[in-house]
């Protein structure tokens, strides 16, 4: 049975919940759909060691299939940097949210608003609150939580699963992107 | 003589009465419109509904408006608003507990004295500044709280339901409640320090012992805990006048402890308000006495599991216990030293002095330091009860891997939990989550006990104002940019990494030779850790209000002094009329005084409203990641250039100055976020080049450091060529030549049309 309850226990559910990410294709048909695509990675994406690399390896891997752009937020764009990464922008959690809940805002390039944000690696109760101020003030966006605690305020996330499940679902995502 | 607000204003005072005299709550509402215009507020709810009447609960998500009309927005501004004046009333309530017993015991004539002996002739800036008084006395004073509590009593009216509807109004509001807040504390602290002759702004102000390993567990020990120290003072004179002080120990959490050993430094801090659970637990204290604020609401039931009676000395925090207050001293102490009850109410802060005193000589020889936390082998057996079932890890405000570490512990490896108790807050929610009741903090403490027994630090003790003549000495530098800025540490100790974060913090700065200030449990945190001499930092550095300077104000309402040092800049070094003329003086410390407060383990709607307090003087704050909690945040957006606008005061120009600063209340994710950003909101349009640059190599030092690559915002925040760091001089070039840089001109800058051409100095 997966588990949809806000992985912090005393986080109060809300009436518009996220949908469960049951399989990873989920996410990619999402991207796939999404003409404006973004990821927003905070400091955790370098924190946790999975069986193939890091968090951030894997958004990486999905940018780069992609083309999406990528926010490193927190002090972590030395860490895309060191990765050969070089196209990602730096971008506090609080500002790269509120931007996403303008509508005139011109994006990273110039070329306007975005229609899908993926968030990985944010403080559980810090990308709750960002997550919840892009569902009530982003209508045009549509948010992935792909962290592996449940966020009910995105309009996707993964319910809360095991690390091996995460990085199993991670390399599915980045592989398949490859793929298509 | 004049009239004003039904009180006779004295004219002795040369200055001129100001145009803000005891503002109302809309009276300066054009100005913090000045400011959420450029700062506008992001929210960023808990939940998708409202609660508060019962008409509700009313589904706000996506545009949708409650049964009373109130949409999300509005919604979140109203819980800011309320959480500020929770904490105006706070403090406010603390003044006037404060100066009433103070009246009581000293007279109401007793002279105001904050640091005279040194030349400080300002002695009440904020109130200054605010109510356009300058008060003498204690009873002088009083003038002062009944405006404040008229002023909150409007502020939360408005947050009733049909009342207040627009999110802007709310915040303009919650200014308000904020500059409410900072005068209370400062009435607050100049009464203390003037009726307790608690240090007056002395930068040598002695050291005290700091931490859990300090207390000579020998002795019968008093516990102190909470923010008005009136008993604590009581219980230091008891046993001064009959000659005990030297054979027991009185001890303190939270700012009680500050103010303290600000009254007698031989007493000593155990630690933030986090030190609670564990130091009750260890079962050191003999005697717990609480005051007001920031008191477990548990600590009744902590205490009793070690057998230590409790004194509840506030009105505020009775604890369910019986008023004791009128019975005869004797009949007290034999009924909580015979444990027949768990404790009782004393609203007397002299009974509170002698009883408490009295008590923990009787109850030490009986309770033998009976503890509550299991021995090494009850931990174990505790360990392997947990059914890894990740309950306490998800109640935990830090997520920390507490199962892992239990199952280590299981097969008898302790080191894992001992290493939780670095980063733990003590809030015991893991244990309350337990379903096989566990003793998950009890055991933390106990695999951290060798670490306990070494908490023995130096903590200069708070000094209290900043003086004139040191204002005077640091104000050109502070304006002109070649002191990079001052920085706050101040507030809870909610931390996502624990205290040493703002230690590390607070060392950067002062290496860079910026002017650090401290207060409450961050003062704590900074001093509990020690360098590779052993010393801590108030040891390494000096405790003088200049470059490189660490100064621990002292205890929350301390922070008074804090806003009162910017606040006498504008004032003492710029000459810029103080009485009543609060746009004027926020407008020049927003635009030339480059200070920034940290709140990295902000946690009570007290910090919210110091914070507040900030705000409408300008100055921006940074919270950590559980200051997200606070559910707003008041951004600036660097890519609209429109919003970096002001007035030249010197032409009437309008000049783009760049985002500087670029936020007023932002959330740092890790602390090295943390650092680049105030390094950068220390950035001010009024710097010169030489400040500019001086700041610039600051900030794009800490970048490079802490990020590994090169600010992308270079061309908004130099102006001239001259602003450019020598050091850096090519690489910087080339990036500015990318972007398309041209230079631009340095205004006088300010954001009050009436300034132009128009200043008015003393």
């Amino acid at each position: 049975m997966i588990n949809t309850e806000p992985w912090q226990t005393a986080e109060i559910s809300c009436l518009t919940r996220a949908f469960p990410i049951t399989e990873p294709e989920v996410v990619v048909a999402a991207i796939k759909r999404s003409e404006r695509p973004i990821f927003v990675v905070g400091h955790e994406a370098v924190m946790v060691d999975l069986a193939g690399g890091k968090p951030i390896d894997y958004i990486i891997q999905m940018a780069e299939s992609t083309g999406a752009q990528t926010v490193a937020t927190a002090h972590i764009i030395g860490e895309f940097v060191k990765r050969g990464f070089s196209k990602a922008y730096w971008m506090s959690i609080v500002d790269v949210t509120n931007r996403l809940k303008d509508p005139e805002w011109k994006g990273l390039d110039g070329q306007g608003q975005y229609d899908l944000a993926l968030l990985l690696g944010i403080q559980y109760y810090l990308g709750w609150v960002a997550l919840s101020g892009l569902k009530h003030f982003a209508p045009h966006l549509k948010t992935v939580s792909l962290d592996r605690f449940h966020q009910p305020h995105a309009t996707w996330s993964f319910p809360n699963i095991t690390i091996e499940d995460w990085q199993q679902q991670l390399e599915t995502i980045a592989v398949e992107l490859k793929e298509k | 003589m004049e009239i004003a607000i039904g009180k006779i204003i004295e004219e002795e005072w040369a200055e001129p009465m100001g145009p803000t005299p005891y503002p109302s709550i809309t009276t300066l509402r054009e100005w913090d419109l000045k400011l959420l215009k450029k700062y506008k507020p992001l929210y960023m709810p808990y939940c998708d509904v409202c609660c508060l009447c019962t008409m509700g609960k009313c589904d706000l998500t996506r545009g949708k408006r409650g049964a009373c009309g109130l949409d999300m927005s509005a919604q979140q501004s109203r819980i800011v608003l309320l959480a500020c004046c929770i904490g105006a009333s706070t403090h406010t309530g603390h003044a006037r507990h404060l100066v009433e017993h103070l009246i009581n015991k000293y007279g109401p004539d007793l002279p105001l004295d904050v640091g005279k002996s040194v030349g400080i002739e300002v002695e009440a800036p904020i109130t200054r500044l605010v109510c356009g008084v300058r008060p003498r006395t204690l009873a002088d004073l009083e003038d002062v709280l009944d405006y404040l509590e008229t002023q909150i009593t409007h502020l939360v009216a408005s947050t009733h339901t049909g009342q207040e509807g627009s999110e802007l109004d709310f915040e303009s509001k919650a200014f308000h409640a904020g500059m409410i807040d900072h005068v209370g504390m400062e009435v607050a602290d100049i009464a203390q320090i003037s009726a307790f002759d608690l240090p007056k702004a002395d930068p040598d102000a002695p050291l005290a012992e700091i931490g859990l390993g300090a207390v000579d567990v020998s002795k019968p020990v008093i516990l102190v805990i909470g923010h008005n120290v009136p008993p604590a003072v009581e219980i230091i004179d008891y046993l001064d006048k009959n000659g005990l002080y030297d054979k027991v120990e009185v001890t303190g959490i939270c700012c009680t402890a500050h103010d303290l050993t600000r009254y007698n430094p031989k007493a000593k801090i155990i630690g933030p308000i986090s030190w609670q659970l564990r130091y009750i637990r260890s079962g050191i204290p003999d005697v717990i006495v609480v005051d007001e604020q920031c008191i477990r609401a548990d600590v009744l039931v902590e205490a009793q599991r070690i057998e230590t009676p409790v004194i509840a000395s506030s009105e505020k925090n009775c604890l369910g216990l019986v008023n004791r207050t009128l019975d005869p001293v004797d009949e007290v102490v034999a009924d909580l030293a015979a444990r027949k009850a768990g404790g009782a109410v004393i609203l007397d802060p002299a009974k509170v002095g002698e009883v408490a005193s009295r008590v923990a000589f009787e109850v030490a020889p009986k309770r033998t330091k009976f503890k509550a936390i299991p021995d090494f082998a009850e931990t174990i057996r505790e360990a392997k009860k947990c059914t890894q079932c990740n309950e306490c890890r998800r109640a935990c405000p830090n997520n920390l891997p507490i199962p892992e570490a239990f199952g280590e512990a299981a097969a008898g490896r302790t080191s894992k939990l001992a290493d939780l108790y670095e980063v733990c807050i003590g809030c015991g929610r893991c244990e309350s989550a337990c379903h096989n009741h566990i003793r998950i903090h009890s055991s933390i403490i106990r695999a951290a006990e060798r670490k306990i027994k070494e908490e023995k630090y130096k903590v200069r003790v708070g000094r209290g104002a900043i003086q004139d003549v040191e204002i005077r000495n640091v104000g050109a530098p502070i304006v002109l940019g070649e002191i990079p800025g001052v920085i706050a540490l101040v507030g809870c100790a909610n931390y996502p990494n624990g205290g040493r974060e703002v230690a590390e913090i607070a060392d950067e700065f002062a290496k860079r030779r910026y002017i650090v200030v401290s207060s409450g449990c961050s003062a704590m945190s900074i001093a509990m850790h020690k360098n590779s001499e052993g010393k801590s930092l108030y040891e390494v550095y000096p405790g003088t209000f200049e470059a490189g300077g660490l100064v621990n104000v002292g205890s929350c309402v301390s922070n008074a002094h804090i806003a009162g040092a910017a606040i006498k800049i504008a004032d003492i070094f710029a000459k810029r009329r103080l009485r009543a003329n609060y746009e004027e003086i926020a407008d020049y410390i927003h635009n030339r005084v480059g200070a920034v407060g940290l709140a990295w383990g902000a946690i009570t709607q007290k910090a919210a409203s110091i914070a507040s307090g900030f705000w409408r003087l300008g100055v921006p704050v940074i919270v950590g990641p559980h200051g997200s909690k606070y559910r707003r945040m008041l951004l600036g957006r660097r890519d609209r250039e429109e919003d970096w606008y002001v007035y030249d005061a010197r032409t009437g120009g309008q000049v783009y100055t760049g985002p500087t600063p670029e936020h007023l209340f932002y959330v740092a994710e890790t602390k090295e976020e943390a650092m680049v950003m105030m390094a950068k909101l220390c950035l001010r349009p009024n710097d010169t080049t030489k400040g500019r640059m001086i700041k610039l190599s600051n900030y794009i030092d800490m970048h490079r450091k802490f990020y590994g690559v090169m600010p992308d915002d270079l061309e908004q925040l130099v102006r001239r060529e001259a602003d450019i760091p020598i050091t850096m001089k090519d690489e910087i070039t080339k990036i500015l030549e990318e972007k398309g840089w041209q230079e631009r001109a340095t205004p006088d800058p300010t954001l009050l049309p009436r300034m132009i051409g128009a200043r008015k100095v003393k």
